[in-house]
């Protein structure tokens, strides 16, 4: 990170702050098909060493009285489950996995691109787009399957008055579609945006005078975005339980 | 990244000549086959080591850590039952030592009480016994003293008589030397 600013021809201060998200090839140069390997696979990659080195290689002894890395495994697991359950029920325990997977890619993946130099493959629309395509497929399908046409209901509020119901038929259904933008955008948004913001001020820091100022702006930053990587995963997260109980329990 | 300067003629119509970004790369739908391909492929390599090996082994550490606990709170139940047991039994055995001490206590002092008596009224009547010799004794010598004082007496007066040239008539002088000590 950090020295696009030099790169520049003419004044010192330059600003790239959205090459950090370019995507390249990690052996040579040339175009980026389907399946080159590029900093995107190796990033993802350690993404799932990631998830391994935090909920496989910790508990392999299975000890009753947990070393410290194993409780972390378990209270992420314990976590993840008493959000799914406390919001879907019983019922939504059989996606546990599902969620699961969801959880600690995104934490992970939001983690590692707080390394510098790293590149965060949950900055990117491509990544975070199909995730909630994905929640909203199965939310939708899985409705359909398990309520049949009573799925619908979701939509017709029958707590309102009469004259209410079609007007609020239209919101609610516009909102429905509404959700996997807003749902994949917020992670996006939110990730991409804190490190655009760490670039540009690290830009200011190739002026003397203000670069204190920049790294002190660098070093709250910072701390926001390790706020961010988790609370973005967590929202994340619990959405996908709330639209899971939707397809689970269609009545409002 | 992209500090190479120059050229690299590259990934479509996402990047400039100079390697850095034209607008936003989250934008670039010429990347969106790879970036979606792999991960894909990572979302269905973390589901399998989840749904196959993770998930599972912490369920059942969680599971077995949750039995040994009940396993243990049962037994620390019932240990505490027994250590109640226990109180009570040693109370009760306390109970019965003290009252076993208080009656051998009260034996023991009745006896010694009796044998005390015993011997007291021994005693006293030894005491008695000698008081009664020793004053029998007393009133011997006494006697016997004033039967001496009466010989002398007499014999003094009969010699004292006889010196002053007087007739010693033993009957008067017995007499008035009897009539002389009785006082």
């Amino acid at each position: 990170m950090a020295t696009e600013t030099t790169a520049a021809a003419g004044s010192s201060l330059v600003f790239h702050p959205m090459d950090q998200f370019i995507v390249k090839p990690l052996f040579g140069d040339g175009a980026v098909g389907m399946f080159t390997v590029t900093n995107v696979t190796l990033w993802l990659f350690f993404a799932i060493l990631a998830v391994v080195a935090l909920l496989v290689l910790p508990t392999s002894k299975r000890a009753i009285v947990p070393t410290r890395m194993q409780s972390v495994a378990e209270l992420t697991y314990g976590f993840v489950y008493k959000m799914l359950e406390d919001i879907c029920g019983k019922e939504g325990v059989k996606f546990f996995p599902y969620v699961m997977t969801l959880f600690m890619f995104i934490v992970c993946a939001n983690f590692l691109g707080l390394i510098p130099t790293s590149f965060t493959t949950t900055s990117h629309f491509a990544v975070t787009i199909p995730l909630a395509l994905a929640v909203f497929l199965t939310v939708t399908i899985l409705g359909f399957v398990k309520n049949g046409a009573a799925f619908l209901g979701l939509f017709w509020v029958s707590s309102a008055p009469l004259a209410l119901r079609p007007i609020l038929a239209i919101i609610e259904l516009i909102s429905y579609f509404v959700r996997p933008v807003s749902h994949s955008i917020r992670l996006a948004g939110n990730v991409m945006a804190g490190h655009a913001v760490i670039k540009v001020f690290a830009g200011f820091a190739a002026v003397a005078v203000i670069s204190p100022v920049s790294v002190l702006a660098i070093t709250a930053m910072y701390g926001l975005e390790v706020l961010v990587a988790f609370i973005q995963a967590y929202v994340f997260t619990i959405l996908t339980c709330v639209y899971l109980k939707d397809a689970l329990h269609p009545s409002h | 990244m992209a500090t190479e300067p120059i050229t690299k003629e590259v990934a479509g119509s996402c990047v400039d000549s100079y390697g850095s970004a034209i607008g936003m790369p989250q934008l670039c739908f010429d990347w969106f086959p790879n970036q979606i391909f792999w991960l894909v492929i990572t979302l269905v390599v973390i589901f399998l080591v989840l749904s196959r090996v993770a998930l599972p082994r912490i369920a059942a550490i969680l599971a077995e850590r949750q039995g040994t606990i009940t396993n243990d709170l049962a037994a620390a139940e019932d240990l505490k039952a027994k250590a109640v047991e226990a109180e009570e039994a040693y109370n009760k055995a306390l109970a019965d030592a003290r009252s076993e001490a208080q009656r051998i206590a009260a034996e023991a002092r009745a006896e010694i009480q009796a044998g005390l008596d015993d011997a007291i009224a021994k005693a006293d009547a030894e005491i008695a016994a000698k008081a009664a010799e020793s004053e029998k004794a007393i009133a011997e010598i006494r006697a016997g003293a004033l039967e001496s004082i009466q010989v002398v007496a007499k014999d003094t007066a009969a010699e004292l008589v006889t010196a002053l040239g007087g007739e010693a008539d033993a009957d008067a002088i017995a007499g008035a030397v009897d009539a002389q000590t009785k006082g």
